[in-house]
Order: structure tokens, then C-alpha cells, then sequence
């Protein structure tokens, strides 16, 4: 019969019409500013850099090893490393970076910069909400702006955290075991090339972020 | 009391001509007259566009517009303010004044074709004897104003969009005059006024509406389809397709001007559903003879917004069409149906009142109906698509 599919698609959206006030499910809508949805554990957005302990200055992981500046497709990362070292979390001596700038404005969030730092210490954030009316000065967030607690990071992506945990904690307990077994040949170098390019965000330990600061000209 | 307030405005008119020195009293009258008109309409578009919106969006399991006013009732306010602010801007090389009259030619035909239609009783503008002809004689004009603007913009999409218009009212317009003789047939008379007065009539509780006759049904839908054409409403909305024109012959438009297009083509649309109310929905009588207490205006404002929120369903509902299946559907289809449709009007009028005249009048519409259609299906070969010029 003609005109059958027209009465067809227009009882379809007849029982979309009336289902929508009878049935709340079925409005998916979310009334933005007001109410939000849960971010799922895989957001990501733009980068933070992650401290251990609760001074984000003294436990900053960052050894400013510049490698995630240079591989920064649309350069967003500046970073100015120190003259002196510090010591880190585990009381290495280390440099640290004495200007650390993000520009959000420019930055693509690609998550390269995650994948190349062999010390987990520049993760992807959920955080996406930075209006501003300053387009320039109020966009580029420096070293203080971008420090966020390893706590943070947990309840951000608590999967993905607990993974990089383990892995460090492996790691360190084999360099200490590995300090504790052979300490009278401690004349041989022990510079192992870091491969900087093993991603952090994967569990495997095979980064071995030995304390040598790998200067950016290695890669 | 139901009379008084049926008649109220009515009553209201004269009592204002009462203070009006006799000279002045026809121009008064026609102002008078006029104004509820330019008033009323504009406001249901307004209004329109807000339940078009909220429709659509239930149809779509979404809210629609909901943050100004109380469940963005002051959306239409807020449209308003943004179209009146906005810059107005004219294509450098345009021709301006056609591009500036060309909006205004719009609205004016939309508005003209209210003149003949009754909205209650004894609530007609100008009681014309060719008042139907008339109807669509102003209806015409319209695709006028869309070619001048089309080519007044000097713009590929406008011309485009314009020549679309253009081919789609025209092709139309004769099966929407050609559906609606059946009842210029019946009624004997082109005077709008008449034709209600006809259909204004009572058996036992039911009304004698055109529509509740075979021909008048089909009639009604033929008439619906070429007014949704007319209209350029989806799913005939191929002279605004935006995925390919963008907006078609109005895209050079900004502004006031682009609020004006936008508000004579919702006024061309109440316009050709208050001719549809008239010709086959009784106009502003009431469906049941015991429901006469409500006014008449009433009546022909719940039935225009019936047929609005079918308008709103449709386009809710159906894709949008390809130009050569509009034109198909238009003179292979539309078209042979309206003729049979005046034939089977004919053949009615002739034969004696009864049961057997609507069944053997029932089966005169259906019969074409299926053969027609079933002749145009088989008749499409589906086969692989050659181009001559992409290879």
C-alpha cells in the first residue's frame, strides 16, 4: 500500500515523543554547567607533572632530561634546566628544571610527552575546563601550576597509577638489590643507556631510569 | 452568552466604528480589521517556532530549547533581539534594491492571503466572490519575492537555490489548486465564506466537512502534500537543503532581513493550512454539533494548530526528498491523483445520497491509488550507476 512507510516512521517518532515524557532514560541529555557526567578513567587532556610526597617543589620527578620538549610536535613545553642537582624522592642526587612552562593554548594534547619520559613524571590530566579571558599569559601555566600530587594522579586514573607505582617500586628495589649484591665492583660504570623512549605509561620495567640524566643530545 | 462571546470581536469592531465619523468609517474599518491580523499571526509564528523547536527535540529524546524563560518560552524573544541586532549585510555586488524588496515582497504576499481567509464567524477580512482564486493568485506572488531574491544576491547557492524554488512551487501549485477544485466543485462557489457555510451544516451530531467524503479525503492529503511543497518544508525542503545549498536563496540575507524570510515562510505555511481548514476542515465550525458553545475563532485556531503540529511531525519524521524524486512524486503521482480525484467529485455529485455512493466513490479514489502506485514502482530499474564525466 502506498505511503505505508511514512505511517511507519511517523508512529516511530510518535513513540519517541510521547516516550520521552513518560520515560526519563531516554532523555540522555546532561544540562552542562549545572550537572556534569563523570569523566571515565581514559580521559585525558592536557599534561601535568606528578611529585612524590607532599612538596611539590622537593618531590617534583622531573630531572629536566628535555626530552619531552624535543619531542613536542607543536612545542608547546619549555623548560630551563638547573645548574646544581638536588636530591629527589629517594635521595638521589638529580637537576630539576627551574622553569618548566606548559602552553594549553598551543599544546594538542597528543600524550607524546607521556610516552617518551622514561621517569613517569609528566602524565595526562582530566582537568579540561580553563576559561579564561587572557588568551596569552593566562593559558601558559608554569612549574607550580602543573605540579600535581602522585594522590591526585591515583584518584585520577587509579588503574593506570597503581601500574607506574609497581613498576617503580620494582625498579627501585632492584637497584637496590642489585646495590646491595655487588658493592666492592662498584669501579664499573654503571651506565646503562637509557632507552628514553619506552613508554612510561606501560608497565614493563624495561626503562630503567637509572639516575644518569639523559641529555637531550643522546637521543 | 456563547453567541456574545463567538461574536465578541465582531461586536468590539462596531462598537469602536461607533466613534468613528461615517467618511472615515471604510478606512477605519480595514485598519481595524487589519490589525488583529498583523498581530495574531506574527505571535503564533512565534510561538511556532518555539514548539517546532520542543517538538522536534522530543521526537530527536532531547530537551529543546529550555534556558530562556521558563522552559525557554522566551526563546522566540531571544531570536527576536539577535535578528534585530545583528548586522544587516548586502552582497557588494548585489542588486540592492531588489535584494532589500525582496523580503518585503514576502511577508506582503504572506500577509495578503489572510484577506480571504474566515477565522471565525462573520470574521473575514474581505468577503471576495473569487475569494479561493484570489488565495492563490497572492500565493504565487511568493515565488516572485524567492526569485528576486535569489537573484538579486548575485550568489551561486542563492541562484541555485532560487531556480529549486522556483521549479518545485510551480510544479506544486497545480496539483494544490487542482485538489482543491474538488470542493470549489461541491460547494458550487469560490467564496471562502460560502464554502464554510456549506460545511457549517449538521446530520444528527456530524458535521458535513469535505474531508469525511472519499474525494474530500483525498483531496485533503493531496492538498496537504502540495502545501508542505509550497511551503518548503521538509521533507520538500530541497530549495534549503543545507547540506547542499546551505540555505538556498536566502543565504545572502542577514538580520532583519533573514527574520522576515523566515517569517513569511511560516505565514505562507499558516496561510495555506487556514485555506486547508476552509476548504476541507469545516474552517472555524465546530467538529460536533453539540460542541457549538466554544467560539468559532476557537475552533479555527485549534485546528490550525493541529495541522501545525502535523507539519512539525512530518518534518520530524521524513528525510528529505531528491529533486527528481520531488518532481516525480509531483507529476507522476500528485498529479494524476487530483484529476481522478475531480472525476470521482463528478461522479458523486450525480449520484443519489447514501452509503452505496460513498462506497462506489471510496473504491473510485482507492483503486487508482494502489494501480498508480504500484505502476510507478514497477516501472524503477535499479542498476549500476554510470557517470560519463568522473571517470
Amino acid at each position: 500500500m502506498v505511503g505505508e512507510g511514512i505511517i511507519k516512521g511517523l508512529a516511530e517518532t510518535a513513540r519517541n515523543f510521547f516516550g520521552s515524557y513518560l520515560r526519563k532514560e531516554r532523555l540522555t541529555t546532561v544540562q552542562y554547567p549545572e550537572e556534569r557526567l563523570p569523566q571515565i578513567e581514559a580521559a585525558r587532556n592536557f599534561p601535568f607533572l606528578l611529585y612524590d610526597g607532599a612538596d611539590s617543589d622537593a618531590g617534583l620527578r622531573c630531572v629536566s632530561c628535555l626530552i619531552c620538549e624535543k619531542e613536542c610536535p607543536p612545542k608547546c613545553i619549555f623548560i630551563e634546566k638547573s645548574q646544581d642537582k638536588k636530591p629527589d624522592a629517594v635521595g638521589k642526587p638529580q637537576f630539576y628544571p627551574t622553569v618548566f612552562n606548559i602552553d594549553v593554548s598551543v599544546c594538542m594534547s597528543c600524550q607524546i610527552c607521556v610516552e617518551v619520559c622514561p621517569f613517569d613524571a609528566i602524565k595526562m590530566d582530566v582537568e579540561y575546563n580553563y576559561p579564561t579571558e587572557d588568551r596569552f599569559a593566562a593559558l601558559l601555566f608554569d612549574k607550580h601550576q602543573l605540579a600535581k600530587s602522585n594522590d591526585y594522579y591515583h584518584q585520577i586514573h587509579p588503574t593506570e597509577a597503581a601500574a607506574v607505582d609497581a613498576a617503580l617500586t620494582a625498579e627501585r628495589e632492584a637497584a637496590a638489590a642489585k646495590a646491595a649484591a655487588a658493592p666492592p665492583s662498584a669501579a664499573t660504570p654503571s651506565s646503562v643507556p637509557g632507552n628514553g623512549t619506552a613508554p612510561a605509561s606501560d608497565t614493563s620495567a624495561t626503562a630503567a631510569p637509572e639516575p644518569e640524566p639523559v641529555g637531550g643530545e643522546k637521543r | 452568552m456563547t453567541q456574545m462571546l463567538d461574536q465578541f470581536f465582531v461586536i468590539a469592531k462596531h462598537w469602536l466604528m461607533s466613534y468613528v465619523p461615517a467618511p472615515a468609517q471604510p478606512l477605519a474599518s480595514a485598519i481595524v480589521s487589519i490589525i488583529p491580523i498583523l498581530v495574531v499571526f506574527p505571535l503564533l509564528f512565534a510561538i511556532t517556532t518555539w514548539l517546532e523547536r520542543k517538538g522536534l527535540g522530543r521526537i530527536q529524546n532531547r530537551l529543546g530549547p529550555n534556558r530562556a524563560g521558563f522552559n525557554g518560552l522566551m526563546q522566540p524573544i531571544a531570536d527576536a533581539i539577535k535578528s534585530v541586532t545583528k548586522e544587516d549585510i548586502v552582497p557588494l555586488t548585489a542588486d540592492h534594491i531588489v535584494h532589500f524588496l525582496a523580503p518585503l515582497l514576502l511577508v506582503t504576499a504572506a500577509f495578503l492571503a489572510y484577506a480571504v481567509l474566515p477565522i471565525g464567524r462573520n470574521m473575514v477580512l474581505v468577503n471576495l466572490d473569487a475569494g479561493v482564486l484570489f488565495f492563490f493568485a497572492v500565493g504565487s506572488v511568493v515565488e516572485l519575492a524567492v526569485f528576486m531574491a535569489g537573484w538579486s544576491s548575485r550568489s551561486k547557492y542563492s541562484l541555485l537555490g532560487a531556480m529549486r524554488a522556483i521549479a518545485q512551487m510551480i510544479s506544486y501549485e497545480v496539483p494544490l489548486v487542482l485538489a482543491s477544485v474538488v470542493v470549489i466543485m461541491q460547494a458550487g462557489s469560490l467564496s471562502t465564506i460560502e464554502i464554510v457555510e456549506r460545511q457549517a451544516q449538521y446530520t444528527g451530531i456530524f458535521p458535513h466537512w469535505y474531508i469525511f467524503t472519499p474525494w474530500g479525503i483525498l483531496g485533503f492529503i493531496l492538498f496537504m502534500i502540495a502545501a508542505t511543497a509550497e511551503s518548503n518544508r521538509s521533507p520538500f525542503d530541497l530549495p534549503e537543503g543545507e547540506s547542499e545549498i546551505i540555505a538556498g536563496y536566502y543565504i545572502e540575507y542577514s538580520g532583519f532581513k533573514f527574520a522576515l524570510f523566515f517569517l513569511g515562510e511560516y505565514l505562507g505555511m499558516f496561510a495555506t493550512s487556514g485555506i486547508a481548514i476552509t476548504l476541507f476542515l469545516g474552517g472555524w465550525s465546530a467538529p460536533l454539533s453539540f460542541l457549538d458553545f466554544i467560539p468559532s475563532w476557537a475552533w479555527f485556531f485549534v485546528k490550525l494548530l493541529v495541522l501545525i503540529a502535523g507539519f512539525i511531525w512530518v518534518r520530524g519524521t521524513l528525510p528529505r526528498l531528491r529533486m527528481d524524486q520531488l518532481m516525480n512524486f509531483a507529476w507522476e503521482f500528485i498529479l494524476p491523483m487530483a484529476l481522478i480525484n475531480m472525476f470521482v467529485a463528478g461522479v458523486w455529485h450525480f449520484m443519489a445520497v447514501g452509503i452505496v455512493r460513498w462506497l462506489v466513490c471510496a473504491a473510485l479514489v482507492l483503486a487508482p491509488c494502489i494501480i498508480l502506485s504500484r505502476l510507478l514502482k514497477r516501472r524503477k530499474k535499479f542498476q549500476l550507476r554510470t557517470y560519463s564525466f568522473a571517470e
